[in-house]
């Protein structure tokens, strides 16, 4: 039988997820060249903060309505936590050398890892979340599962939303600005303050709807979740060409469906059958990712822009 | 100004989570017990993963040795001897055990090591322990090399090290039971194989293998995946074209719960099974699909054995905010094979703690026997436990429920 079809689907829901992380790692390099290493974390509170809603709400509690109220609480604490490491620990470093923010970002990971670890109930093993009853979904080959539509909806609408806000509101275009030469946008009456905190507050929003899915997903989350996935999603925003929203999401799928393809094809690739399967998947996408950075060291839609470093 | 104290306090908040994470009660003025009048203070040592994504198991093993050494000062089962535990994190990582190895070593009053949890540690810290002659008793390393050598697979078993036991049964016998079970009992003759590539998944993969195809079964195929991952969509995919009876999978629980539901969610219902690093209660819990799933686990089911009931309630009434988790009974019963070598070496000797301490525990280890949490206790010529009797479990109705016990002979 051909599994093709199901190996695309796979690619494709893993690679969207990536891509909604990656928006977050995007938006705030694009305007303050800072890559924030704790995004991943701020993706992982945003699971648990949903999850937390979740736990709340009565039993019985029919999960297709508690899913709005689940994304706000999690959207709620991965943007609180996102804006106050902004205000607390990026701003005040905003004039120091390039490593110490970014340092800063490290070192901010392993404190929301441990805060979680240590303080959420039971959070020291994963902790099971909420998924979605019913047969999957067959559509052309490929099973589909009910957890997955969520992602499959919620990726596009989101990246429409994102693409509208940028392109046509007045904040969007200042975030434009302020990418683009944040001195001169500040003299033009932009507040750069204000667009700097939006993006992480956007980003992390994202992450958090990321989260959702992961839950959906997998049926569970736990505070390691975020290493992985966040690493996964970086490489997608510099997949795609950093700095660049849609870049981001293309990235993530690029990497996804190559993880996908290189777990289920490379083994029979003759001669290969060592080199394939799971555990070489990750091999297979950062080759991917050398090979195009070497044709295009910007990423697939990134803008050749001379560094500002 | 403002810049500089702010790096300072990410620092400190980065090195403070750091420490706090890093278990507390770390007493080094041990050298004189300090309430118990004219009692000697004996240290044993645990090492294991207390903070990461094995920490709950970690912190199980932790929480059954200090149960044991408890019941050990309050029976007073060695007189004029108060024990003190010493709880060192290795957060799984085999450099870390290497460094608590050392530490332990330096320390003259440990006189025996309860750990570690992963099979990759323990290789790094065999040979220190053996140098320093130190007693380690490991609950959970079912690595077949560590106590016999690679010549095992040939029938060349030479002992490794002379201070190395364990309470957890091997990969060779463990593997041969799966295989077993699965073969006779369950019916599946086509297996597609799956590990996480660390020591322990893949040495029982490797002897479930060599057993299942010994016997007549057909692995259809087999694949690594990454420990960390959460997603295995595209590895499912794979398996479903081989026409797999069943999925036999090296590895621990975590990675296996989503394993195991997405086997499922892709229309497959065939069953996964797995070792004891499967068998953990969370397992169920993490994984709404995992009705049917098969475990082997070492010893008879807690249930069906007295000193296992006594030991859940004890645990219990201490109220650890833990759960004992897959290993808590072995750990209390390699904590209390050190506190029968102690009684051994100090009841040859007047009452008192011979000099030369850690020899007096390690020429001892050989003649400890006692009846413990999983079953009678002692070790054979290699270190190794004589409590061969395994279990199958299948999860029923959210639980684990035990199918058959036996013990598998090796040859």
């Amino acid at each position: 039988m051909n599994e093709l079809p199901q190996q695309l689907a796979n690619g494709l829901i893993l690679g969207a997820m990536y891509g909604l992380i990656a928006i977050g790692y995007t938006m705030v390099y694009g305007i303050v060249q800072l890559i924030n290493f704790a995004h991943g974390e701020i993706f992982m509170v945003g699971g648990f903060g949903a999850l937390t809603v979740f736990l709340i709400l009565p039993d019985g509690f029919a999960l297709g309505a508690a899913i709005p109220l689940m994304i706000l609480g999690g959207v709620i604490v991965s943007v609180a936590f996102a804006t106050a490491a902004e205000r607390f620990a990026y701003r005040p470093l905003r004039g120091a050398p390039r490593l110490a923010p970014l340092i800063t970002a490290i070192g901010l990971s392993i404190v929301l890892q441990q805060i979680v670890w240590m303080w959420y109930p039971e959070a020291k093993k994963d902790r099971s979340f909420p998924r979605f009853q019913g047969e999957p979904i067959d559509f052309l080959g490929a099973t589909i599962q009910r957890g997955d539509l969520f992602v499959i909806i919620a990726a596009p609408l989101c990246m429409l939303a994102l693409g509208l806000f940028v392109s046509k509101t007045r904040s969007g275009r200042g975030m434009q600005a302020t990418a683009q030469d944040p001195d001169t946008a500040k003299l033009m009456g932009v507040n750069t303050d204000r667009i700097i905190v939006m993006a992480f507050a956007i980003g992390a929003a994202f992450a958090a709807i990321a989260a959702v899915a992961y839950g959906l997903k997998n049926g569970q989350v736990g505070f390691r979740m975020g290493f992985l996935m966040g690493l996964k999603a970086f490489t997608a925003a510099v997949l795609g060409g950093i700095g660049n929203i849609y870049g981001a999401m293309l990235g993530g799928i690029v990497l996804g469906v190559a993880e996908a393809l290189a777990t289920g094809y490379i083994a029979n690739v003759p001669g290969m059958d060592l080199f394939g399967g799971g555990a070489w998947k990750d091999v297979w996408a950062f080759a991917l990712l050398i090979l195009v950075l070497l044709f295009r060291p910007q990423g697939l839609l990134g803008e050749r822009v001379a560094d500002r470093a | 100004m403002r810049q500089r104290s702010l790096i300072a306090l990410t620092a400190a908040l980065a090195a403070g989570s750091l420490t706090l994470t890093a278990c507390g009660s770390r007493d080094d003025d041990s050298s004189n017990g300090s309430g118990g009048g004219d009692k000697t203070t004996v240290v044993i040592g645990i090492d294991a993963p207390l903070t990461g994504d094995l920490s709950a198991l970690g912190l199980g093993m932790r929480n059954s040795a200090e149960l044991a050494v408890k019941t050990a000062n309050k029976e007073e089962y060695v007189k004029g001897i108060e024990f003190e535990l010493e709880p060192l994190d290795d957060q799984a990582q085999p450099s870390v055990g290497q460094q608590n190895a050392q530490k332990f070593i330096s320390d003259k009053d440990v006189l025996g090591v309860v750990g570690p949890l992963n099979s990759s540690v323990s290789q790094q810290m065999q040979k220190p322990f053996n140098d320093a002659g130190l007693v380690q008793v490991s609950p959970a390393n079912t690595g077949t090399e560590l106590t016999q050598g690679d010549g095992w697979k040939t029938g060349d078993s030479v002992r490794q090290f002379d201070t190395f036991f364990r309470t957890a049964t091997t990969d060779e016998i463990q593997g041969a039971f799966a295989a077993e079970y699965l073969y006779t009992k369950a019916g599946k003759k086509k297996v597609y194989l799956i590990d996480d590539q660390k020591t322990y998944g893949a040495g029982l993969a490797a002897s479930f293998k060599t057993n299942f195809t010994k016997l007549g079964g057909k692995i259809v195929g087999s694949d690594h995946i990454n420990p960390e991952d959460r997603d295995f969509n595209a590895v499912v995919a794979k398996i479903k074209s081989t026409g797999a009876e069943a999925l036999y999978y090296g590895g621990e629980y975590p990675a296996a719960a989503p394993l195991s539901q997405q086997l499922k969610d892709s229309g497959q219902s065939i069953p996964l099974m797995g070792g004891d690093g499967i068998y953990s209660a969370e397992f169920p819990k993490l994984n709404k699909k995992a009705e049917g799933d098969l475990a082997t686990s070492v010893g008879k089911p807690v249930e069906q054995l007295p000193s296992a009931k006594e030991f859940i309630a004890n645990y219990k009434a201490e109220n650890f905010e833990d759960a004992y988790e897959a290993y808590g009974g072995l750990t209390y019963d390699a904590t209390w094979s050190i506190i029968e070598a102690v009684k051994l070496a100090v009841d040859g000797n007047d009452g008192k703690v011979p000099t030369d301490g850690r020899k007096a525990v390690l020429d001892a280890m050989s003649k400890v026997k006692f009846d413990g949490v999983t079953g009678t206790i002692s070790f054979d010529e290699f270190g190794d436990t004589t409590n061969t009797l395994m279990t199958a479990y299948k999860v029923k109705s959210n639980a684990w429920s035990p199918e058959y016990s036996a013990s598998p002979k090796v040859d």
